[in-house]
């Protein structure tokens, strides 16, 4: 344990807006526009930070607790995962479930500030959530248990702990197709485009943004800035898998990591730019389809790592 | 040399998934030519050196695979008008569960069988068997008559990784025999689903059970 262990975890809490920004700028590129600039989620969270928040009559406590109650959520998990091939601050054995029910906890929050509104819009946008994500919750779970079968090992530390890298040319096969389910996972988790659009508002297909069109003020710059650590979060797993850092130390390592994290912002604003939303009735099909990936992973390890 | 292999084994299992989940015929007849030209280039993959046999019927292979099956069934689509399955008899999402359980007794049936001698890579029978269940299984939940010979080119496919990751050493002639025969039959299909559609302007082949002489 030492210093630098707790370095990334400050990375993340400081550069985590930045990935909004580095996907949007890359959504802007390919549709030949300058796009929003790079710190536009900075300014965003300052502004709101600055201003008021304004509550419906018909909300209770419950809407004023889910934000903080989902940043906590969001702030613990980065605790949990390892970054750029450094052990965890907080790593035990089991710590893999603890961060698939703090992203659980995180969304049920949500999705009981969205009901406890009373609008039968952000309702529909909490059934929505409610149904995808326990889609894709078997895609996540089943990938980190093959991953965690593979390295013989229960906690998030243990596994990406430089022996990921070791088993790529042992469990190759079993690692693309869990390494592809996560993707899926990653953008269903964070509202990316082929499962939701970050930027429609006025449609009746979106799912997260609906559900918090009633935060206003340090509320909503909460919600933002979840949002942002989330994708972190989800995108250090990613990174953790595709590009496994061991033997480096200090500055070059942390750079390294830098390098793969904007890596994977830029893959998904190269995602979003090339394809449309899926329908909303396909979007099951997807994450079981991510859900057969992880399976069938799990049932390739199982066969042949040992 | 086994991680080309093993890298093709999981693109056929992808491309498997695929068809089993998609309801657009065009993209299915894609999806499928893809993976006859993975199956062509296991030849490449798997083989212990290089010969002018082995090239002449993976060649071969992807040729007939990859390009001219595709154009015909795309031209048996196109004059059919029909862009997509509307009601298979087994849903997308259950296929995809059904594909699933496919691969467990893929798998299952590999750690039964006596070990093989040649065997190119870890994955070989099991993807083979897969590819077999999985497109007897399309034969026999879809309706419309391009997604059955879909059905029939993934089974020949599972054969012929069968054969080139296990037995090895088939005969040239036996495996242009086999190819041959595969071109005839889609060749035949090919006209079948033709007729079909001149004579019921639709190619659902579950209707034809109601016909009476």
């Amino acid at each position: 344990m030492s210093i630098w262990n707790f370095s990334c975890v400050l990375l993340g809490l400081l550069l985590a807006p930045l990935m909004p920004g580095l996907i949007n700028r890359t959504k802007a590129f390919f549709a030949g526009r300058r796009g929003p600039p790079l710190l536009q989620t900075y300014f965003d969270l300052a502004k709101l930070l600055r201003k008021g928040a304004v509550y419906s009559r018909t909300t209770s406590w419950i809407f004023r607790l889910a934000p903080s109650v989902g940043l906590a959520c969001v702030m613990i998990g980065l605790l949990l995962i390892p970054s750029g091939g450094l052990a965890a601050p907080l790593a035990f054995s089991g710590d893999l479930i603890v961060l698939a029910y703090l992203l659980g906890l995180m969304r049920f929050m949500t999705i009981c500030a969205a009901l406890d509104t009373g609008s039968s819009f952000e309702g529909m946008g909490a059934s929505r959530e409610a149904f995808f994500s326990a889609l894709a919750e078997p895609a996540l779970i089943l990938g980190l248990a093959t991953l965690a079968r593979q390295a013989n090992s229960f906690s998030l530390s243990g596994i990406f702990g430089g022996v990921v890298r070791a088993e790529w040319h042992l469990a190759g096969p079993a690692l693309v197709l869990v390494a592809a389910a996560l993707l899926i996972v990653f953008l269903a988790e964070n509202a990316r485009i082929p499962v939701d659009d970050p930027n429609t508002h006025l449609e009746l297909t979106m799912i997260h943004e609906v559900m918090i069109l009633d935060y206003s003020g340090p509320d909503l710059a909460c919600v933002l800035y979840g949002a942002s650590l989330k994708l972190w979060l989800l995108g250090t797993l990613l990174a953790d898998i595709f590009l496994p850092l061991t033997g480096l130390t200090g500055l070059l390592q942390t750079a390294c990591f830098l390098a793969v994290m904007f890596g994977v912002a830029v893959l998904t604003g190269v995602i979003e730019s090339v394809m449309a939303r899926l329908s909303l009735l396909k979007v099951p099909h997807l994450l079981i389809g991510a859900t057969a990936l992880s399976v069938l992973g799990f049932a390739l390890m199982l066969r042949f790592a040992s | 040399m086994s991680a080309w292999a093993d890298i093709l084994f999981v693109f056929l299992i992808l491309t498997t998934f695929g068809l089993l989940g998609s309801s657009r015929l065009a993209s299915s007849i894609r999806i499928c030519a893809f993976q006859g030209i993975a199956t062509g280039l296991l030849g490449f993959a798997c083989g212990t050196g290089f010969s002018v046999r082995m090239a002449l019927v993976s060649i071969a292979v992807i040729g007939l695979k990859g390009f001219a099956f595709p154009r015909m069934l795309l031209r048996a689509m196109r004059e059919s008008n029909t862009s997509r399955e509307a009601q298979p008899f087994i849903g997308y999402v259950g296929s995809l569960f059904v594909g699933l359980l496919i691969c467990f007794a893929a798998c299952w049936a590999e750690a039964h069988l006596p070990p093989m001698a040649h065997v190119a890579s870890r994955l070989v029978v099991p993807v083979a068997f897969g590819l077999l269940m999985a497109g007897l299984f399309l034969i026999v939940a879809r309706k419309t008559a391009v997604n059955q010979v879909l059905g029939y080119l993934v089974l020949e496919n599972g054969i012929y990784t069968f054969g080139f990751g296990v037995v090895r050493e088939i005969p040239v002639l036996v495996e242009l025999g086999v190819l041959m025969d595969v071109f005839v039959a889609v060749f035949v299909m090919g006209i079948a689903i033709y007729r079909i559609n001149r004579t019921f302007d639709h190619i659902d082949s579950d209707q034809l059970t109601m016909l009476k002489g």
